[in-house]
């Protein structure tokens, strides 16, 4: 009799029974719009020609070793990432209250910040205070926060299925009534699953009314670079908020960005009110990593710090990014065109009003469970699309399926 | 955000390598300190340097996010070499392995697998027995999964300067039944000692007794130069049909330690896919998957076992001051006034309980380490 006898069975992850059942999948004409990875136009997936190139550098300089980096990471890699984030010339980088701790991917970043704040951010045990995560959200955000020991995890309003955008009035309402010093996890571009992001205008009423209620604001950036091609961009949010003299954190990846999705390259930036509290929450941030991973891996982070502190080596990184930025541009444009052409009822407009790699389509789940049963195009039950699935050698046979759904499945 | 504060730019005192606590040490200018910094390198295993080269130049290799639990072939070779290839487990099916982030990434995820699912309860919290003494920072990992109750039961013996193995199994056979225990089949740290073949029979015998075994091997093949032989407590347990966990670390064995290469071992008697699906659960939360790099490696590697063998043997090779150590750690007695001389005075950095790393001593700093070892014990401090 094992002492394990009584375990139950978990559910998988849904994002990867997806692709397992898509591999199995003996049609020929099937297409994964399913797992958040970047593919090429052969439907392959694209190690970035700068990243070749660093790797190579780095297996070949004799002069590296591979000794325990510091607890909180590589002190290149962080400080560059966080650049990347705030921006060279950020006034709170210059006032030196900008600390990073390198983590085992965005996931882990996440991690590092939610156990922290549990420990420490109101009182000593936040085991109570209410986190904030989007409807929808990130499948993980909900598991990361709850395994950190916070005991009530509440969704805000986001999506407004009605429309296919974004529920402002929905989520200014949500801010306005959680208890004050609330956490709020927000997407710092590109939102995942919808690929709707607030204007310039609207994330400016919610700062106000964060501020207002003195609301943390914890923001996961996955995509930077990736939705609108232009890194700052795509960051402008974030440093919106830092503007505005917040003190928040900001969980970086580089999985989507440089492509390094298996070495788990990570960055949770720190931005606080001065030098002395940094300095102390870092401090207590290296005793959670210490007995969770004790340090970090080196190679992905040795190689992304290369590369952003490497001027000749940055632009090229930058150009790659656009490069997977335009694929996903075009094939969102494209697949505009052939549903209207194909005259598929319903507006399609959000297609290319959305940013990033996924797209919101607002099918059912009836009519996703016909594409994926009958024409083995693997989505998730929500509705949401991977943009890079797409191929100019699919994209017809995906719109002509689209089509089929809308129009014969209610 | 409001708290005190002890962090300093240096490393703590709690780290695993000397030679990055000799931070500090870069400070110092006196001409005559111990040269660590100059001879003092860890080693790279040629092998290593080869296949990191092949591996950056492979076309065929991609980037994509790995299996939750890691890469199959890593985690097939690390069971492998921990338990033997004809290990009933292995043939039975009834174990199965993650891959984590390094040692200490498969330490808290076995405090919190167990802490989920071990006894049939959603929220088991211990107790757990530690040895000793023990690393600093295990108690730490165990209760932030949540498992408060952590206890210890006796393992050196500062008299008879090594483990006194009866006081250990009046611990377990006084412990409470189901009681998780952390045993250590290879390079106990903090103080190198190890148990022999018969003691850990007796240890076994005890274990049979409703008390479950959580081991962990750091640096198998390197304490006695025997793969097989370092990992024999554990494979003796399952050979008695226990159920257990190892946590296993490839970063003194391959010389990777920045690369964090880790590995869970789950042997189970039944449910193993439940508890499989429990763990991946757990996974998600902490890291999402794995780094490949180097797992990449010690999975090549791994396929390559003979010249593998042959060159741990040359990393194995201790100075012949120690007689009691097994491998990197070893308690050298200094008391912490004596500690505090040999920092203060003779600029040589060890642990504060005494403990140093001896693959930090080399030909060029042996006599004046020997020397100064022998200042503190026997002068009036």
């Amino acid at each position: 009799m094992s002492i394990f006898g009584e375990v139950p069975q978990a559910a998988p992850v849904a994002v990867f029974k997806l692709t397992a059942d898509f591999r199995e999948d003996q049609n020929p004409s099937k297409v994964n719009l399913g797992v958040g990875a970047y593919r090429t136009d052969e439907g392959q997936p694209w190690v970035l020609p700068v990243v070749r190139k660093v790797e190579k550098m780095i297996a070949d300089d004799h002069s590296l070793n591979h000794e325990y980096l510091p607890i909180l990471g590589l002190p290149e890699f962080r400080s560059s990432s966080s650049k990347i984030a705030l921006g060279e010339d950020s006034p709170a980088i210059k006032d030196n209250r900008v600390g990073a701790v390198q983590c085992l991917g965005g996931t882990g970043a996440l991690k590092i910040g939610a156990e922290f704040l549990r420990r420490w951010y109101n009182g000593t045990d936040n085991t109570k205070t209410p986190v904030y995560v989007s409807a929808p959200t990130w499948e993980n955000h909900n598991a990361v926060f709850s395994n950190a020991g916070f005991e009530d995890i509440r969704p805000y309003k986001y999506w407004d299925a009605g429309k296919r955008g974004l529920d402002l009035e929905g989520f200014l309402g949500d801010l306005e009534s959680a208890p004050d010093h609330s956490i709020f996890v927000l997407h710092a571009c590109a939102h995942n699953p919808t690929g709707t992001d607030p204007t310039q205008d609207q994330w400016k009423q919610i700062a106000d009314v964060m501020k207002r209620k003195s609301l943390f604001a914890f923001f996961d950036s996955a995509y930077q670079g990736f939705a609108s091609g232009n890194l700052d961009k795509d960051a402008w949010a974030v440093r919106y908020f830092v503007s505005q003299g917040f003190e928040l954190f900001c969980a970086q990846s580089f999985s989507k960005n440089f492509g390094l999705y298996n070495e788990r390259v990570g960055n949770l930036t720190v931005v606080a009110k001065d030098q002395d509290n940094l300095n102390r929450v870092l401090s207590q941030m290296e005793k959670i990593v210490r007995i969770t991973w004790s340090n970090p891996p080196s190679q992905g982070a040795r190689l992304v710090a290369i590369t952003l502190n490497t001027p000749e080596l940055f632009a090229e990184w930058k150009d790659n990014v656009k490069t997977m930025a335009d694929r996903v541009l075009l094939m969102r444009a494209q697949l505009k065109e052939k549903l209207k052409a194909l005259g598929t009822p319903g507006t399609w407009e959000h297609i290319t009003e959305q940013i990033g790699m996924f797209s919101f389509t607002g099918l059912n789940p009836k009519q996703v469970e016909y594409l994926v049963k009958e024409k083995h195009i693997y989505l998730m039950a929500s509705g949401r699309i991977n943009m890079c699935g797409l191929t100019t050698k699919n994209i017809d046979y995906v719109a002509e399926s689209i089509h089929e759904a809308v129009t014969t499945v209610q | 955000m409001q708290m005190n504060s002890e962090f300093r730019e240096r490393q703590p005192i709690g780290v695993k390598n000397l030679s990055v606590a000799l931070t500090r040490h870069r400070l110092e200018c006196r001409q005559d300190r111990t040269d660590f910094l100059k001879h003092g390198h860890t080693t790279w295993l040629p092998l290593v340097r080869k296949i990191k080269q092949q591996i950056s130049t492979d076309p065929t290799l991609i980037t994509e996010y790995p299996h939750i639990l890691g890469i199959p072939e890593f985690t097939r070779r690390a069971t492998q070499l921990a338990l033997g290839k004809d290990s009933p487990a292995i043939v039975e099916s009834r174990v199965f392995g993650i891959q984590t982030v390094g040692c200490t990434g498969a330490v808290c995820l076995g405090a919190e697998l167990l802490r989920s699912c071990y006894c049939s309860s959603s929220s088991w919290s211990g107790p757990i027995l530690l040895s000793s003494p023990c690393d600093d920072s295990l108690a730490g990992t165990f209760k932030a999964a949540g498992i408060e109750d952590v206890q210890y039961y006796r393992y050196w013996d500062a008299e008879s300067n090594g483990v006194c193995v009866e006081n250990m199994v009046h611990d377990l056979e006084n412990a409470p039944e189901q009681c998780v225990v952390v045993l250590f089949a290879s390079g106990h740290r903090p103080t190198g000692a190890e148990l022999s073949q018969e003691d850990w029979k007796r240890v076994a015998e005890v274990m049979k007794r409703q008390l479950f075994a959580f081991f962990l091997m750091s640096a198998q093949g390197l304490c006695s130069g025997s793969l097989e032989q370092d990992a024999w407590p554990v494979r003796h347990c399952v050979s008695l049909g226990l159920e257990l966990l190892c946590a296993q670390s490839f970063s003194h064995n391959f010389g990777l330690y920045g690369e964090r290469v880790g590995h869970l071992l789950c042997v189970l008697k039944q449910n193993l896919l439940a508890v499989q699906s429990q763990a991946e659960k757990l996974v998600q939360t902490l890291w999402s998957c794995p780094p490949m790099e180097g797992a990449r490696v010690v999975a090549t590697v791994l396929n390559l076992i003979p010249s593998f063998t042959s060159a741990l043997v040359c990393l194995g090779k201790e100075p012949p001051l120690f007689k009691k150590i097994t491998f990197s750690f070893s308690i050298t007695q200094c008391n912490s006034q004596q500690v505090d001389f040999l920092v203060q005075k003779k600029h040589i950095y060890l642990l504060p309980n005494g403990c140093l790393n001896v693959s930090a001593i080399n030909s060029r700093n042996l006599d004046y380490v020997a020397e100064s070892i022998h200042q503190a014990l026997s002068s009036k401090l």
